[in-house]
């Protein structure tokens, strides 16, 4: 048991860095997802089943669901067609801005 | 017996006003204050490419950030001692944690008469089997009165600052939860089975361990938090419209206000006591059975009613600010 605990711990820490170290905020957001499952399962080795079902249904649960909510809401989970769509009106608006002055 | 009066007498009287004030049908400054709206400021095309010109030029010719020697070692410099930094940061919380009893000692400071007492006589004091929950319920009830409040102050912040106004919304614009839905598709299959089958089992789960506080592990808080995340699974896979028909925002005030009464009524006396305990009149039971350790129970459902109505709120006002 102590060895499960410490391999626990050692993806406990290497959850930490790479949630930080991640470029992709959606992969940063599963990593800490999972982070927080670790975090339950320890709790549970620690013999505090309490904080554990907390820890699950807060932790890995509802603050993923209101990151995922924001990365939605800011566009930042897939290129949506509408920031295409703008980009493309900006480069037309540029080559009329180019025309228009020679 | 008194006289009706009518309207356009009604509407000089005082209490006409204060109902108006009240109800916030008639704006304040409307007429009193001189207002003109700000214009927004637009930038032409012209006007911005002279902007980036000049900015580039300030980079380049002011600044210099290619050739400033100045620059280049500040920046080596910064690198080098925010890795130190931080290697020192680690270290010293490394070299704190190791300063730490380890778990399970006995002579480690949280090993005090507090706890003692708690481990003793907590299951003849608060009749709970759980200890945890009788010490967070009954012992310290006083504590999680003010959690509950800031569960609830933290709801107003997220309701004052994603609440979306229906009416100040132009007519062409799309609601907004329709801008949501555009590019993904409704109704979804795999997801209304999933959700039919697992919601009845998540939400019952969460009654349990919101009833079954004091007894095993569990509790008001997340007992209410699994119960919101069926919710949460239900309201995605079925929308807005299926949900309204059992929770809206006045239903989220009532329970709510009721809960948080419920939970300060029973636990005011703290204030008045100095958060000294008073004896219970409330038959403790036979510790052990569901309708045992007094007040602990109501109590578990008050906070899991908040929490529950807080995590669904949370997420309709992330979703379109409002419900």
């Amino acid at each position: 048991m102590q060895v499960f605990t410490y391999i626990l711990l050692g993806f406990l820490v290497i959850c930490a860095v790479s949630v930080s170290l991640s470029k992709n905020l959606l992969n940063s957001v599963l990593i800490f997802m999972s982070y927080s499952l670790i975090m339950s399962i320890i709790w549970i080795l620690l013999e505090s089943p309490d904080l554990a079902i907390t820890e699950a249904a807060v932790g890995a649960g509802i603050t993923s669901l209101l990151f995922f909510l924001t990365l939605k809401k800011i566009h930042a989970m897939i290129k949506t067609d509408k920031r295409e769509e703008k980009e493309e009106e900006e480069e037309k608006d540029e080559q009329k801005d180019s025309t228009g002055t020679v | 017996m008194s006289r009706k009066i009518p309207q356009e007498q009604y509407e000089k009287t005082r209490s006409y006003r204060l109902k108006q004030w009240l109800d916030g049908s008639k704006d304040l400054y409307l007429g009193e204050v001189e207002m003109k709206p700000q214009k927004p400021y637009e930038e032409t095309h012209k006007q911005r490419k002279k902007r980036e010109k000049e900015k580039a030029r300030a980079v380049e010719r002011v600044y210099d950030t290619e050739r400033n020697a100045e620059i280049r070692i500040f920046r080596k410099i910064y690198r080098v001692f925010s890795i130190l930094f931080c290697v020192f940061l680690v270290l010293m919380l490394l070299i704190a944690v190791s300063y730490l009893p380890t778990i399970g000692s006995a002579d480690k400071p949280a090993n005090n008469e507090v706890s003692a007492r708690y481990i003793e006589s907590g299951l003849q004091e608060t009749g709970a089997v759980n200890i945890v929950t009788g010490m967070i319920l009954d012992y310290r009830a006083f504590d999680t009165l003010g959690e509950s409040h800031v569960l609830f102050v933290a709801t107003c912040t997220v309701l004052i600052l994603l609440r979306r106004d229906e009416k100040k919304r132009k007519d062409g614009e799309p609601a907004e939860e329709e801008q949501d839905f555009l590019y993904e598709p409704k109704d979804d299959v795999i997801l209304q089975t999933v959700a039919k089958i697992l919601v009845p089992p998540i939400v019952i789960f969460g009654i349990y361990v919101i009833l079954c506080g004091h007894l095993g592990p569990g509790g008001g808080f997340s007992g209410g938090a699994i119960i919101g995340a069926g919710l949460i699974l239900y309201l995605n896979a079925f929308g807005f419209e299926k949900t309204e028909r059992f929770f809206r925002a006045s239903t989220y005030k009532k329970l709510s206000f009721t809960a948080l009464a419920c939970y300060t009524f029973s636990k005011c006396y703290s204030f008045y006591t100095g958060a000294n305990h008073i004896e219970s009149v409330i038959p403790l039971g036979t510790p052990g059975a569901i309708l045992s350790s007094g007040l602990i129970l109501v109590l578990n459902i008050c906070v899991g009613v908040v929490v529950a109505g807080t995590m669904y709120t949370f997420y309709a006002m992330f979703r379109k600010g409002g419900y």
